[in-house]
């Protein structure tokens, strides 16, 4: 099997698991809408800057929460069945999808419930989108690999938040601006810079990922 | 003494750019004054910081390729020092934007920055202390530090000059060296940057040897 074959079993095989059980998928729904709920019964109404960096305060730790999980399963001789038929390269590859995927279903349903709960001008959707859906990858990008370092950490819930906030902030504040202009109707041309900032951002963390993870990998 | 020089120079080089920084002319600027001189002493920390940084992310790069625990130990011995350097750069640093900026932490991109790069090498030692077996502490530990290298280097350097910051060399600011720096401070500036990283080099290597003997005697 090729790299995109074996990619592309473990991502069904992720999907299929989580369809069979609901479990994580539901909770975790439910964690972001309640979190919301909570904000607005404790705030009532908010003014734009904070409406936006709320909404993003909102998502970081529903997606800590979520991608804690990534490699809850793999562990033990599961581990060891995986290490004979594919390489870790593609072990890599499909839970960043996987949560790339979790997470924009998370930071969507999210959006959807926020903005109709705290409703709030967006001058440019076009942009709020975009950002949504960079800040989507970046969190899954990130989170997993700190992820995977915190599961042979022995997945300790504290470990797990001292690892990725001081890595997610720079990603944060870059997002947390691209939306701003998002919010306040600016135009492409001025987060240009934003925009590109989080893609070589990305980019990197994925190198950085694929080529650490075999390491991490082999016990 | 073949070996010893270059502690030898650091010294050398260290004390003449303390003695050229407080005595040596400085031009005179409105605001800076001479608080200009403390560009002798923050920015070598920060260059010795990033330096010591960098070596430690280059031993875990050898760490993973070989397993040898001495580039281990290498590795999260600059690391102390780093943090050690890191905390004499922003003592330094605060010392100077309290008169030149009216408060010792103003909400800055460059100072948040270089703050929470600091979290994340303190969670690197959080992260070492959480391991009990040393191999995987040591193969773990050097995973993360590799991880968080870029990061740092996006927060310190990147971020900063894509905002509105108030320090020197960052969003749309000159840095001193473009500007006010004048031809007597440049030497005096360079031999600082020098001096200052063999130190933190020499530091490393003190704690690193120490390290090896604790190591030795606790295997026997």
């Amino acid at each position: 099997m090729n790299l995109f074959t074996q990619v592309k079993t473990l991502i069904y095989k992720d999907v299929l698991l989580e369809w069979r059980s609901k479990y994580a998928i539901n909770s975790i729904l439910l964690y972001v809408v309640s979190t919301v709920f909570v904000c607005y019964q404790s705030f009532k109404s908010v003014d734009s800057p904070i409406w936006n960096t709320l909404f993003w305060i909102i998502l970081l730790f529903a997606a800590i929460n979520a991608l804690s999980r990534s490699f809850l399963q793999e562990t033990g001789s599961r581990q060891l069945y995986y290490f004979s038929i594919v390489s870790p390269q593609a072990i890599i590859l499909a839970k960043i999808c996987y949560n790339s995927f979790i997470m924009l279903l998370l930071s969507s349903t999210a959006f959807l419930v926020y903005n109709l709960i705290f409703s709030n001008e967006v001058g440019h959707w076009g942009i709020y989108m975009l950002s949504i859906l960079l800040g989507s990858i970046s969190f899954a990008t990130v989170f997993t690999m700190v992820a995977g370092i915190s599961a042979k950490a022995g997945n300790n819930s504290t470990i797990m938040a001292i690892l990725s906030f001081p890595v997610i902030i720079p990603l944060l504040i870059v997002l947390i601006n691209l939306s701003q202009q998002g919010v306040i109707g600016g135009n492409f041309e001025a987060s240009w810079k934003d925009i590109s900032v989080l893609l070589a951002i990305n980019v990197v963390t994925i190198a950085i990922s694929l080529l650490l993870f075999p390491y991490l990998w082999r016990d | 003494m073949r070996k010893n020089w270059w502690k030898i120079l650091a010294l050398i080089l260290v004390a003449s750019s303390i003695v050229a920084g407080f005595l040596g002319p400085v031009p005179v600027l409105p605001i800076l004054h001479e608080t200009i001189r403390n560009v002798y002493f923050h920015v070598p920390m920060w260059f010795t910081m990033i330096s010591l940084y960098l070596i430690s992310v280059i031993y875990s790069v050898k760490y993973l390729n070989t397993g040898k625990r001495a580039y281990d130990l290498m590795a999260v011995e600059a690391v102390n020092t780093g943090i050690l350097f890191c905390a004499c750069g922003l003592m330094t640093g605060m010392l100077w934007a309290n008169i030149t900026w009216g408060a010792p932490w103003p909400n800055d991109p460059k100072l948040n920055g270089s703050a929470i790069a600091t979290l994340m090498y303190l969670a690197y030692l959080v992260l070492r202390n959480a391991l009990e077996e040393e191999q995987k502490r040591a193969k773990i530990s050097a995973i993360y530090n590799i991880f968080a290298f870029p990061i740092m280097f996006v927060l310190i350097y990147i971020l900063p000059k894509l905002n509105d910051s108030l320090h020197p060399g960052s969003g749309g600011n000159s840095t001193f060296g473009d500007l006010d720096m004048d031809n007597y401070m440049r030497p005096v500036f360079y031999t600082a940057v020098v001096g200052w990283i063999l130190i933190g080099v020499w530091i490393t290597t003190l704690r690193y040897r120490v390290r090896l003997i604790e190591d030795k005697k606790n295997s026997l």
